[in-house]
């Protein structure tokens, strides 16, 4: 099956985000498929590359970078949540004529479009939220 | 084709969820029939007279009036949610159809996916 | 259908989740849902206890369990399951609705 993942806390603040990369190990370990992991609302914040927690913590920026890499996995961050959260990847830092980008490559900037086109094609739907 | 139903489940402006959660509505009904339902809190989304200047919030409850104009017409609300804040239809920007606790049940099971806001 | 409750009784979440739960659903606490599944002992007022009564299932998340240091607290009829369980419970049930 294949299964598309909303992620709707940040980091740390609430466990969504936490609890969401422990079912996306899950549904890789079963055998199943991850169509896209969506990240909107604060969610945003997991593509945050400046991220830098407590070494004896897990770090959830990384360890989400480190699964889509491993498993090509689509991380999907909201263009609108992402800039009103100051999430950039280097095209809207330049775009806004802001200082910097802090969105980590492994996440794509994209529209609400994939949200929607993921809950409609995939065939189940899990949001982690706040 | 797929039914999808989006839920609100928040008030307005003391989070971003509701207005996110609108603009991943108008997003969908690009896509397919919508349904919406405003459950628990989220009927405070559709109160008229929502007067944003002082607070510097932004005014979206307005877009809910477009929402004809993207072909999303399937509202719903819940009648002991409104009962239970003393709120009539009298007190709302739009029509939802009111549903009883089995009404809001087939409405869930019905849809294919249902995205929570 | 599948249920995720992941607030502690002191919210609305279950409440509002048993109001429109089915006799064929499935209820999983997961986080601080968890805390719904103390048994009647440690939590009297305890709202899961009809759904309890009934012929559905009640699941947690083992993990979320034992971070809150609640294991030998939860009630005996909730399933404790784990990540992988959770997985197959979705497969299971092809909608999946969020209350928090």
């Amino acid at each position: 099956m294949q299964f598309m993942i909303v992620v709707q806390g940040g980091p740390y603040t609430t466990q969504a985000s936490l609890t969401a990369l422990h079912f996306a190990r899950a549904v890789l370990a079963s055998g199943h498929k991850i169509y896209r992991v969506f990240f909107y609302h604060d969610g945003v914040y997991n593509g945050n590359a400046l991220i830098a927690p407590p070494q004896d913590e897990i770090d959830l920026h990384q360890t989400w970078c480190a699964l889509g890499k491993e498993h090509s996995l689509e991380l999907i961050v909201c263009v609108a949540s992402a800039l009103r959260r100051g999430l950039l990847d280097a095209t809207e830092a330049q775009r806004y004529e802001k200082s910097a980008s802090n969105l980590d490559p492994q996440f794509t900037i994209s529209g609400l479009g994939q949200l929607i086109d993921g809950a409609l094609t995939a065939d189940r739907t899990m949001t982690f939220g706040a | 084709m797929k039914k999808l139903l989006f839920v609100q489940s928040k008030p307005p402006h003391g989070s971003l969820q509701g207005q996110e959660g609108l603009d991943a509505i108008l997003a969908g009904s690009a896509f397919v029939d919508c349904a919406i339902l405003f459950s628990g809190d989220g009927i405070y989304q559709l109160l008229s007279r929502q007067h944003t200047d002082a607070l510097a919030s932004r005014d979206y409850a307005a877009t809910y009036l477009a929402l004809a104009d993207y072909g999303v017409d399937q509202l719903y609300c819940v009648a002991a949610d409104l009962k239970q804040r003393s709120l009539t239809m009298a007190d709302l920007l739009l029509n939802p159809t009111l549903l009883d606790d089995a009404g809001v049940k087939a409405l869930l099971h019905g849809a294919d996916a249902i995205l929570d806001f | 259908m599948l249920h995720t409750v992941n607030k502690s009784p002191d919210a609305s979440a279950l409440r509002q989740c048993l109001q429109f739960i089915s006799v064929d659903d499935v209820l999983v606490l997961i986080e601080d849902g968890v805390y719904c599944g103390l048994s009647g002992k440690l939590c009297p007022a305890n709202a899961i206890d009809s759904w309890l009564e009934g012929p559905s299932t009640a699941y947690a998340v083992l993990a979320d369990v034992e971070a809150r240091g609640l294991l030998g607290r939860i009630d005996p009829r909730v399933v404790l399951i784990d990540y992988q369980q959770l997985v197959s419970l979705c497969v299971a049930h092809p909608t999946s609705k969020r209350w928090s």
